[in-house]
């Protein structure tokens, strides 16, 4: 609502501010915009220069990162020849698994707070979900590298498997079964706190309809609650998925940091074979700023990250649309 | 239409159960990953809490770190203390006014409805950036000629690298929270409130100075505190933009200033560093630095949880 | 559990009132038409409250309340705000239960059975409630009676099997004219008395043997009123219909019974003729002509 018209004075003032406000909204906008602008523009050589076979896959990707870098000294011709594939096959593995495992995961959890946790057990569980939502990502790292690793070196990963694959890559710890649970416990509880706002925000009325009509606790609150707050589902994934696409320090830590693309034919090893997603090869790298060629292939994966976070927004949004059809505020 | 014959009294025939064995099944398994939850995250905090118990020590409060092969020659970790608080209280200084700003615009203003939605969608995706994205960009600008008075230069290449640099991207990080939690406090203000600020004839601006912004403190104050502890819990920008150097390294020799331009480290790249997966590799300062890092992490949360508690003490009904 | 079904009494109901010319039958609303056309003098017991007090921590909301709930009369619950009348509803189908600090003392029973010894879930099929505020679920109209129904079925029902009963249920509700040409329509853009019946009909589709409104049309403009009245006078041949209900002229329009409660008491309880005609306690004749509300 605004104010009713007064005198001139009044109306200046108020348009001076919405004006100030404004340029600082415009100003914020500008600077996003450049940056998004800056970063594909140096991203372009390295596309340019392999096209769709960026994507792709085809030689050892750790090896052309370091042709790229030694080929930065200016005496040389730049190389750019990368195929980034594995990168993106341990960035889909770790980020997917962990995602769906956190979803259901979260999703019992969060009903399990908001309907069916006796009050003691509801009171020390909000909290504590709040506070591992804000421990930051290098803590878990920290954690992952002295407990997780070590323990799935040693007690998970035998001899034979070690000795099966030695000639491709070597087994420790540092794996993707590491990074995938310690993601998932990094992940959980930003959707878990997420989901237990929406599930709390349902009208209680639709709660207790569903009770009185003789329908069981259970069902009233899965069918009604969760189907009501499916918006909210959608919102809290989204933002879950986004902060485990980027996350660079923790898997920089624990996935194992060889460019290697784990193989689903290796059965039960597929699991601990090491890889390194997109955000960390980055954060390994950014020494190597100085040499052009090496930029212009960072700044490409940092642009493969920028897209993919703002295609998870879109689809955030395209999905949560049908759903106002009925009513459920999306 | 005769009276005589009642219709028969009407019972329930035995219908189906009114739980499901998909329901018990369903209910049984909420439960479990409840407390399974609970376990894990028990797990977690006490084995932090004693390690860090374990090696956390006075005196590494107060001395500089060094590189060293052992836990007597590596010092203890006062810079990178400061450089926390330091980062955290620039970026803050930053990210603070700009996002009062949007959001009172966004809340208050919000003319034309396109550059609202626009702005809106954008500090969405701005949550949603990974923090080396934006370090990468960090580079960018900074490394640039014409922002080289913010950081070291050294031959006529701008190092780029500095507490300036940090903490200008680190504001990018907190911006969404400070947004997003002015914008909780000043929609949860009833209409009335503003309509009888409005009928004694005052200006939009000085409603929202004088009531609206003091009302929804708490909700600024709780968002503000929570966007210092993702500030300080992030590695990947210091990393990049600070230099990880173990001590402060000033550049020039104007007191404050020179530090401020001049590279550090703070306890996230810290930690990072003496990780056995990083260059020092001393775990027992890593695990106190933890300690530490999650004490203070704590304290914000708990202080953000009072401060919003009292806040909903003012409801308005 | 074997299921007896309830004895059948004859009651004796009152005769509807002849016509006799220059003498109008004593009642406080000119105007208003009472007691409607039955089809049957029948009325069969269904549930007894038997001296039940419901306490909030220590203050006794319903106190030491008795009365028989039967199908084929309306009861009507009247009294001021706060006098207990809700509670004693929600007390009929157990709802208080999800208040923490609520208590409760007495009995009541459902057809011979306490109701505390049946599966809250199980009783609340049976004894099914519609309330002030219309809460369809955010679904369409064919889904809101079809989450009922498929609650009956021991197995999932196919979506045609479905189809033809909930047109059944909509249509007993006086609904399936008015939303049969799209039963796929949101339930929340109905208008706020076709979402009442909306509610009514999923009430109905669990296949009561007692039926609680909670102030149903309070909140609805006289048409959608008169509209649902004229329901509830329809269904009380099949359940037992008990209504509470702050607007007199409603509770002497439809109800064969009235109970009139006041800070937790019954007051009087007895057939609406006589509590609205010759009230025997003091203060339901204040209440009801009006001196108090």
């Amino acid at each position: 609502m605004h104010p009713p018209p007064a005198n001139a004075k009044r109306r200046d003032a108020d348009q001076r501010a919405a004006r100030m406000l404004g340029a600082l909204v415009a100003l914020v906008l500008v600077v996003m915009a450049a940056m998004v602008v800056f970063v594909f523009r140096e991203a372009w050589p390295s596309f340019s220069h392999n096209g769709l076979h960026w994507f792709g896959g085809g030689g050892d990707v750790d090896h052309q990162i370091q042709a790229i870098f030694t080929s930065g000294d200016l005496k040389q011709r730049p190389v750019y020849a990368f195929h980034a594939w594995p990168l993106l096959w341990s960035t889909l593995l770790i980020t997917g698994t962990a995602v769906v495992i956190a979803f259901v995961c979260s999703l019992f959890v969060a009903v399990f707070i908001v309907e069916f946790a006796p009050e003691w057990m509801r009171a020390v569980l909000e909290p504590v979900v709040r506070l591992l939502a804000s421990v930051p990502s290098v803590i878990f790292g920290l954690i992952g590298v002295l407990v997780v690793v070590p323990y799935i070196g040693n007690h998970i990963i035998s001899e034979h498997s070690k000795a099966s694959v030695a000639h491709i890559v070597s087994l420790s710890g540092y794996s993707m079964l590491a990074a995938i649970v310690i993601l998932t416990v990094m992940i959980a509880p930003i959707m878990i706190a997420v989901f237990v706002d929406g599930l709390r925000a349902v009208p209680r009325g639709w709660l207790e309809g569903s009770l009185a009509l003789g329908i069981n606790d259970w069902r009233t609150f899965w069918k009604i609650g969760v189907r009501t707050a499916r918006p909210v589902l959608v919102a809290g994934t989204v933002l879950a998925t986004a902060r485990a696409l980027g996350e660079a320090i923790m898997l920089s830590m624990v996935s194992g940091s060889v460019g290697f693309s784990p193989n689903p034919a290796d059965g039960l090893i597929f699991f601990v074979e090491p890889s390194r997603p997109l955000a960390a090869t980055i954060l390994k790298n950014t020494e190597e700023l100085t040499s052009p060629p090496m930029r212009h292939t960072l700044f490409a994966i940092a642009a493969v990250l920028l897209f993919s976070a703002a295609m998870l927004s879109l689809i955030g949004w395209a999905v949560k649309q049908p759903m106002k059809r009925y009513g459920v505020r999306a | 239409m005769s009276a005589s014959a009642a219709a028969a009294p009407k019972i329930r025939v035995a219908s189906s159960a009114t739980w499901r064995l998909r329901d018990r099944i369903g209910l049984g398994f909420a439960w479990l990953l409840g407390l399974l939850f609970c376990a894990i995250t028990a797990a977690i905090v006490i084995y932090l809490l004693v390690q860090g118990v374990k090696y956390v020590r006075p005196n590494l409060f107060v001395t500089h770190p060094a590189a060293g092969f052992d836990e007597q020659e590596t010092g203890g970790f006062l810079d990178p203390l400061i450089g926390t608080f330091l980062v955290g209280a620039m970026a803050m200084a930053i990210a603070f006014p700009v996002g009062l700003g949007i959001g009172v615009w966004l809340s208050e203003f919000g003319r034309p409805f396109a550059l609202a939605r626009l702005t809106e969608s954008t500090v969405e995706m701005i949550a949603g950036i990974p923090s080396i994205v934006l370090a990468l960009f960090g580079t960018l600008i900074f490394q640039s000629p014409a922002l080289g008075f913010l950081s070291r230069s050294a031959g006529g290449v701008v190092f780029g690298r500095s507490f300036f640099a940090a903490a200008a991207m680190l504001s990018f990080v907190a911006l969404p929270l400070v947004v997003g939690s002015v914008r909780e406090g000043l929609q949860a203000i009833p209409g009335h409130v503003r309509e009888a600020s409005y009928a004694v004839g005052k200006t939009k601006a000085a409603t929202t100075r004088r009531i609206l912004l003091p009302t929804a403190r708490p909700s600024i104050v709780t968002g503000a505190m929570l966007g210092f502890g993702r500030v300080i819990g992030d590695t990947a920008i210091i990393v990049v933009l600070l230099g990880a150097t173990l001590r402060f390294d000033g550049a020039g020799s104007t007191p404050l200033l020179g530090t401020l331009r001049g590279t550090g480290s703070t306890l996230t790249t810290y930690i990072l560093q003496n990780a056995p997966t990083g260059e020092g590799n001393q775990p027992t300062k890593a695990y106190a630095a933890a300690f530490v890092l999650l004490m203070i992490v704590l304290a914000l949360n708990i202080g953000a949880g009072l401060v919003s508690r009292q806040g909903k003490a003012m409801r308005w009904s | 559990m074997e299921l007896k079904p309830p004895p059948v009494r004859r009651l004796p109901l009152d005769p509807p009132p002849t016509a006799v010319a220059g003498r109008a039958p004593a009642s406080p609303f000119t105007g208003a038409a009472h007691a409607r056309a039955r089809s049957s003098t029948f009325a069969i017991d269904r549930m007894q409250v038997d001296d039940v007090l419901v306490a909030y921590g220590q203050k006794p909301a319903v106190d030491h309340v008795s009365l028989p709930i039967r199908q084929g009369e309306v009861l009507a619950l009247i009294g001021p705000s706060g006098c207990g009348k809700t509670t004693l509803l929600r007390s009929l189908n157990r709802l208080t239960e999800l208040t923490t600090t609520a208590s409760q003392q007495g009995r009541i029973t459902l057809d011979g059975a306490d109701i505390a010894s049946l599966e809250p879930t199980a009783l609340r099929r049976r004894v099914t409630m519609v309330f002030q505020q219309p809460n369809p679920f955010p679904m369409s109209v064919f889904d809101n009676v079809a989450y009922v129904l498929r609650e009956q079925a021991a197995r999932r029902p196919k979506r045609a099997a479905l189809d033809a009963k909930v047109r059944e249920v909509l249509a007993h509700a006086g609904l399936l004219d008015e939303v049969e040409h799209d039963l796929r329509h949101p339930a929340l853009r109905l208008s706020g008395g076709q979402q009442q019946r909306l509610c009514i009909a999923r009430a109905l589709a669990a296949d009561p043997e007692v039926l609680l409104l909670d102030e149903p049309c309070s909140a609805l403009d006289p048409q959608s009123t008169q509209v649902i009245e004229d329901l509830i006078v329809k269904l009380r041949e099949e359940v037992a219909v008990v209504i509470v209900t702050h607007n007199l002229q409603q509770a002497y329009r439809i109800a064969d019974y009235v109970a009139f409660m006041y800070l937790g008491e019954l007051v009087e309880y007895g057939s609406a003729t006589q509590v609205f005609g010759s009230p025997r306690e003091e203060r339901t004749k204040e209440y009801v002509s009006g001196a108090f509300g």
